[in-house]
């Protein structure tokens, strides 16, 4: 059913190496891949300074459907999107969801979505549900995000300090990932959504 | 069991986390699927063991695989305990895995239903959300039925979060319970004015989701969405709104119509480009819907237009693709006015992006003209030899023909450079489209007969070098071109120059290699091109040549009778035999020309593509009708070979009918046409219609003999179209001189002084552009009788259409939602257990602790009921509110200038808009207009408006200002079409012998730094037998208060009055004062002299009146939210002032109703006989009010930003309470 006004999100890195895949409608694993192998290549072939809409409509959907994306230095936030919502709107909202998690994990860089993909999806989760948009206000998505991690703390997490040691001494020589997702370069022009009163 | 605990937990230590399990995957670049399944065997040993923790932690892990592209299906279950793990750790993590893999076929996924509505009802909103949350992926119509009132109540729940993902979460219950859509919708509806703009967008949200898909169920709510669409601030809100309302306008143009001013007004207000792209969106499908009946909203999109541009201009590409987008949408109705920056698109096409070159694409449809075609063609034929991806190159193919072939031919004025342009095209590698280019050469060569001579010449060309066609199997899509080819030279053989070539190359063995279906136009036109031959040589006395042609025939076609293709085959095997049975005949010098060319005789002529279709099925002809009864199922047990037996059975009959009725069908055919022959009206088909070529100026002179030597395109692999360019430049100069010639002669013929003017100008102008060719476009026939429309059926798989749902019916007992009854719902703790409204009959036994509550509860309840009373009956309502203008509905708020703008517009467009003020007298209050008031702060009070406006609508005439004697509200004659407001605020002025004047103060608009203006409505009713005028309104204005004269007059100088009144004949007329100060009321007192003129002369008389500017009246009902409330009562800077009335035997409930009604306040809050109320005046005053019953007397404690303000309002209150 198409039913979703979001379809899908997907983040991948300029590799193509999928950072966070949402859908919204059932799709089997194998074509989930093969959607973001695909979609990768779509935006890959625009250039920087082009349009981010992108017809994909054999892709996932049908003709209804676009995908918005955005390009944050190592990686690629893209929306797939039925006619009922704003192009532009979509932009802001990734702008939003980039900007949440830049404050969420202090300076944001590919590797905090990597190592956190969980919590990477609960951040999305404040902000779009079951393919809907939940909540547009950052200051909103964030103080609830923060909520949830005190909640967290107070029961001692997921995981208890001894294996938190043993992963610390597991840490080993990663490849260097730029920091810093670059929230600064953006040249949209569209005025940030108002926030509410 | 100590001991287990412990070793899990040494166990734990080394687990590996997700950290752990990444970081392992990155290091194991080379053996990653191996690395991965050994993670995965560990997990496996994880998710055994009864720790939770080690459980959530595998879950977790899997999740990560799933992104990875593993299924993690076999987990489910493992995924459901994480679910139910206590800690909201686990169950977060839980959640999401089963969010990431659940899916209707999860055969698990029942077993979640109770964990999920513990988890819903849990105390923790974060348990409830993570469900909601969790839910929305994997909602089920099992777990929709079982869950939907569990969260229809959470609509309710006291936490903004929770409401926001309860309503949010409804639309996917909907969608998969389409039987909750009805006794969810009221709560639904009122989340559209939730205090917390989260959820108010979340309801916004998913009734613009559902109103889109079934718009029509979705219109009463039009006056709803234009009010939160003139207040709210949301741009995400107003977006969706916005989109809403261009979906409503198709189905209600009056919408449209109301919504012109305020998008315009937010177009030009607006900052944020994405409001500003969807308003222009918006005004685009209302100017579509209006364009029938409106005369004309040419600045409305002179604007769109022009804002567009600015889009489009911008370095952003996005802008620039979605002004785009929306300029096409303006073209299909404006043209004209898109047309108007042809240089902005044509830019376009030459933009990097290739999506932005599409969209320019789409525009160029638009954008050509007889004069500029061939330039825009050519344009894009260098696109195509310049394109890389195929995809851009298709659409660049069918634009050209698009654009070409639109409105019949209607831009092409020379069409040999159109079959040239086609022919250029066929040289397009790997394209898709070959048969689009067919069918292009095959209609211009049938329907321009002109044309046939060259087409044919380029055809033969083409069949000559078919091979280069066809050659690679990359081609494969361009061959189709050899199919019109083939048939083009054959059809019109007579026009070829060499016949024989022809045949030969039709007849090469490489033919053979083409698909069937092309083969098979080539064998039958091989005949026809042999029959000409045949003539040829005959006529010639050449039949050694005859034969020679015969002989070939003879030998090619065999090659074709081998074809696997059985269409093929049997052509070929037909014609040998015929072929071979001329050659016979020639053999014995028989002439036989003539009789193979009678096989061909007459003219094939073009059907429409529809044609078929629009056969009217004859009377009496009833295709679902059984030809023989089927014999009856009872008998027989061998059912099944039986019923095989019976379809076949009918399928042949029915084919064979036609056959049996054969003679009565040529019977009636007959007598149909013989009815035709002596029916005068019945119009032939005749060629031609395209006179208007043959009218054009000019046409007589064009050297048509000249172009044809001049024509380049017999070489191939040239670019040949190009020389067109020239050669039509050329074309038109020649033409231009002549045409200049010929007038000059005439002019110096007829008046030898007048000046040459706009010669070369008016010859540029499109209509002057003379074709090259005499035209005649053959129109398609159609059958007789067609039947004018094929409109074709709504998709039935549309899923939405089980949401197709009348929402506007009141909810009958049987369509509750199923409630959970065995669990202890009535011990509920939390405020969020609130029963549904729909679904209770009585109120819980009070408690001390949830009175508060229940009060809250009553409320929404009581609202509902309301509505289900309001909804009897929505299509008035909905009538009622588009029939007003945009000013009753729009709650004011003078503190946006675009909605006084709104106000301001909507007189200029002279509708009648009254916004009645309360004078001084209070009586005649009761029969106003209720929509200027929110609602939803007046919950009771509404009930009875209601009441009051239903009374309205059943006699409107009867409305009368209560202060009796007074004269009916008289239709102003400019307003045919709009029914008078049904209420009525006008009151008496003053009156004499002559004449009444009632008066009503309409409309105010303030604000801080200009002075305010009121506008004054005043009815004359001449009530004698005189003739009354020269009528003239003077007024002594005071420091305050002053009347706005004409320019040039003096203070003391009257206002006339614009119109005569005859005896018993009334009129209205509007004065204007300005008011610096709204802090006290003011009085003026003023005369209105005029002259009365009867049989026995004429005098001069006056009538002395006072007009009267309450406080009140410059007060605008604006809701106000609580915590807002609070927070200006603390700021402080507020002077308090308080009155007391004894004597009140109203109850509270309507005693709240008269002040909210009479003086234009809103309920804030309300407990008990106590309530708080805001109002704010038109410059920005807010006015805080505590009203309080006692025993029977009613307190009023106010406060105000403006001391005198608040004692006059209060002094006024005091008069209205004192009647309670």
């Amino acid at each position: 059913w198409p039913a979703k006004m979001i379809q899908a999100i997907l983040v991948f890195n300029n590799h193509g190496k999928p950072r966070l895949v949402r859908f919204y409608q059932r799709f089997p694993e194998e074509i989930q891949q093969q959607i973001v192998r695909e979609t990768f290549h779509l935006v890959l072939k625009q250039d920087d300074n082009i349009c981010n809409f992108l017809e994909g409509g054999s892709l996932i959907g049908g003709s209804d459907y676009k995908l918005i994306y955005r390009h944050y230095a190592t990686l690629y936030f893209v929306f797939c999107v039925d006619s009922s919502e704003s192009e532009l709107g979509i932009l802001d909202l990734i702008q939003v969801f980039v900007e949440t998690l830049d404050k969420c994990f202090e300076n944001v860089c590919e590797l905090d979505l990597i190592f956190h993909m969980d919590k990477v999806h609960y951040i999305l989760q404040e902000v779009v549900m079951g393919g809907m948009v939940l909540e547009t206000n950052m200051n909103e998505i964030v103080a609830q995000i923060e909520a949830q991690n005190r909640l967290e703390k107070s029961e001692g997490g997921l995981s208890a300090a001894p294996a938190r040691a043993v992963s610390a001494v597991k840490n080993i020589n990663l490849p260097e990932i730029p920091r810093n997702i670059n929230i600064g370069d953006l040249n949209i022009k569209v005025p940030n959504l108002s926030q509410f009163v | 069991m100590a001991l287990k605990m412990v070793k899990g937990s040494i166990d734990r230590m080394f687990d590996k986390n997700l950290q752990d399990l990444v970081r392992g995957i990155r290091n194991h670049k080379e053996d990653e699927a191996k690395y991965i399944s050994q993670c995965i065997d560990e997990i496996k040993q994880e998710l055994k063991q009864d720790n939770i923790a080690v459980k959530a932690n595998a879950v977790c892990k899997l999740t990560y695989l799933q992104m990875l592209g593993y299924d993690i299906s076999w987990a489910a279950f493992n995924i459901i305990e994480v679910m139910s793990a206590s800690k909201f750790t686990f169950k977060r993590i839980g959640y999401l895995a089963a969010s990431q893999c659940f899916h209707e076929g999860t055969d698990v996924i029942m077993l979640t239903t109770n964990q999920i509505r513990k988890d819903l009802s849990s105390p923790s909103q974060y348990d409830t959300g993570v469900a909601l949350t969790g839910l929305s992926c994997f909602v089920t119509p099992d777990l929709a039925r079982d869950l939907a009132n569990d969260i229809m109540t959470l609509m309710s729940h006291t936490k903004p979060y929770i409401r926001k993902k309860a309503v949010l979460i409804m639309y996917k219950v909907f969608l998969k319970y389409p039987e909750s859509l009805r006794p969810a919708f009221p709560r639904l509806k009122e989340k559209l004015e939730d205090p917390d703009p989260g959820v108010q967008s979340a309801a916004v949200n998913v009734i613009c989701e559902l109103a889109r898909r079934n718009p029509k169920n979705y219109l009463s709510l039009a006056p709803l969405f234009f009010k939160l669409m003139t207040s709210s601030t949301n741009n995400w809100v107003l977006i969706k709104i916005i989109k809403l309302f261009g979906a409503l306008t198709p189905l209600e143009p009056r919408l449209g119509k109301k919504l012109i001013e305020p998008l315009t007004n937010l177009i030009h207000s607006t900052s944020a480009m994405s409001l500003l792209y969807e308003c222009v969106n918006t005004v685009i499908a209302v100017l579509i819907s209006l364009s029938s009946g409106m005369p004309n909203h040419s600045a409305s999109i002179q604007l769109c237009v022009q804002k567009l541009r600015i889009l489009i201009e911008d370095s952003d590409q996005n802008l620039k693709y979605l002004g785009l987008l929306a300029m096409s949408k303006i073209l299909r109705t404006h043209p004209k006015s898109v047309q108007a920056h042809k240089d902005l698109v044509l830019q376009c096409l030459d933009d990097k992006d290739e999506s932005i070159r599409l969209r320019a694409l789409d525009l160029l449809y638009g954008m050509v003209s007889k004069k500029n075609l061939v330039e825009i063609v050519k344009k894009l034929m260098s696109h195509v030899d310049k394109a890389e991806g195929t995809t851009y190159r298709d659409e660049l193919l069918t634009k050209i023909i698009d654009i070409c072939s639109q409105c019949n031919y209607q831009h092409i004025t020379n069409f040999q450079w159109y079959i040239s342009v086609l022919v250029e095209l066929t040289r397009l590698e790997g394209t898709r489209h070959g048969h689009l280019i067919a069918a292009q050469m095959l209609d211009v060569a049938i329907r321009v007969k002109a044309i046939r001579k060259f087409a044919v010449s380029q055809m033969s060309a083409l069949l000559d070098r078919a091979h280069l066609v066809a050659s690679s199997t990359q081609r494969n899509g361009i061959c189709e071109v050899l199919y019109a080819a083939a048939w083009i030279c054959g059809e019109f053989s007579e026009h070829l120059q060499e016949p024989q070539q022809t045949l030969e190359a039709m007849l090469r063995p490489k033919v053979t290699t083409l698909p069937g279906h092309i083969q098979a136009v080539y064998v039958q036109n091989v005949v026809k091109l042999y029959a000409a031959i045949l003539q040829q040589k005959e006529q010639a006395a050449e039949p050694e040549a005859a034969q020679d042609v015969t002989q070939l025939m003879v030998e090619r076609l065999p090659q074709f009778v081998q074809s696997a293709d059985l269409e093929v085959q049997e052509r070929a095997s037909c014609i040998l035999q015929l072929v071979k049975h001329i050659q016979k005949l020639q053999a014995k010098d028989v002439p036989v020309a003539e009789e193979v060319s009678a096989l061909f005789a007459g003219e094939l002529n073009p059907v429409a593509p529809k044609a078929q279709k629009k056969v009217p099925v004859p009377e009496g002809l009833d295709l679902d009708a059984w030809i023989n009864e089927p014999p009856s199922d009872s008998e027989s047990e061998d059912e099944k070979p039986k019923a095989i037996f019976h379809e076949e059975e009918q399928r042949h009959v029915k084919q064979r009918q036609p056959e049996a009725d054969e003679e009565e069908l040529a019977r009636r055919r007959e007598a149909r046409k013989q009815e035709q022959a002596n029916n005068p009206f019945y119009i032939k088909s005749s060629p031609s219609p395209q006179k208007r070529y043959q009218d054009l100026p000019g046409v007589e002179h064009i050297p048509v003999v000249q172009i044809d030597l001049s024509v380049p395109l017999k070489v191939p692999g040239m670019p040949a179209s190009d020389q067109y360019v020239k050669l039509e430049e050329e074309r038109r100069q020649r033409q231009r001189l002549e045409k200049d010639r010929k007038k000059k002669k005439k002019k110096d013929k007829e008046r030898k002084g007048r000046a040459r003017r706009r010669g070369s100008l008016l010859s540029e102008s499109d209509e002057d552009v003379a074709p090259a060719q005499q035209v005649d476009i053959v129109t398609e026939e159609m059958p007789e009788n067609a039947l004018p429309s094929d409109e074709d059926d709504k998709d039935p798989n549309d899923p939405y259409r089980a949401l197709d749902i009348d929402l506007d019916r009141p909810l009958a007992d049987s369509e509750k939602l199923p409630v959970q009854k065995h669990r202890n719902a009535d011990t509920s703790k939390s405020p969020e257990k609130e029963h549904v409204p729909v679904t209770e009959k009585k109120p819980k036994k009070p408690k001390k602790k949830e009175k508060k509550l229940r009060e809250k509860e009553k409320q929404p309840r009581e609202k509902e009921r309301e509505k289900e009373g309001k909804e009897e009956k929505p299509g008035e309502d909905l009538d009622f509110w588009l029939s007003t203008t945009p000013l009753s509905a729009v709650p004011p708020a003078p503190e946006e200038p675009g909605a006084n703008a709104v106000i301001a517009a909507a007189q200029e467009e002279g509708e009648e808009a009254r916004r009645e003020e309360p004078a001084d007298e209070a009586e005649d209050d009761d029969e106003r207009d209720p929509e200027k008031k929110p609602s939803k702060h007046k919950k009771k009070k509404h009930k009875k408006e209601k009441e009051e406006r239903s009374k309205d609508k059943k006699k409107p005439k009867k409305k009368k200002p209560a202060s009796d004697g007074a004269a009916e509200p008289v239709e102003n004659g400019a307003l045919d079409e709009d029914p008078l407001p049904p209420v009525s605020s006008y009151c008496l002025l003053a009156e004499n012998s002559y004449i009444k004047m009632v008066s009503s103060t309409y409309d105010i608009q303030g604000s801080l730094q200009k002075d305010s203006q009121v506008t004054v409505s005043v009815v004359l009713e001449n009530q004698s037998n005189s003739f009354l005028k020269n009528m003239e309104l003077s007024v002594l204005d005071s420091l305050n208060t002053k009347l706005a004269r004409p320019e040039g007059s003096s203070v003391h100088d009257g206002v006339p009055v614009p119109f005569q009144l005859p005896p018993g004949v009334s009129n209205e007329a509007q004065f204007v004062f300005t008011i610096r100060s709204i802090v006290t009321a003011q009085k003026l007192k003023g005369t209105l002299s005029f002259i009365a003129k009867n049989d026995e002369g004429s005098t001069h008389e006056k009538l002395d009146f006072q007009l009267h500017f309450s406080c009140t009246s410059y007060l605008v009902t604006t809701p106000c939210y609580s915590d807002a409330f609070a927070k200006l009562l603390e700021s402080g800077d507020l002077s308090m002032s308080s009155i007391k009335v004894n004597g009140i035997s109203m109850s509270f409930q309507n005693l709240l109703a008269k002040i909210c009604f009479h003086h234009h306040f809103s309920v804030v809050e309300r407990v008990d006989s106590c309530a708080s109320m805001y109002s704010r005046s038109i410059q920005g005053h807010h006015v805080c009010l505590l009203v309080k019953k006692g025993e029977k007397s009613v307190s009023v404690d106010g406060k105000c930003s403006d001391a005198a303000l608040l004692g006059s309002l209060l002094e006024e209150m005091k008069a209205t309470l004192a009647q309670c």
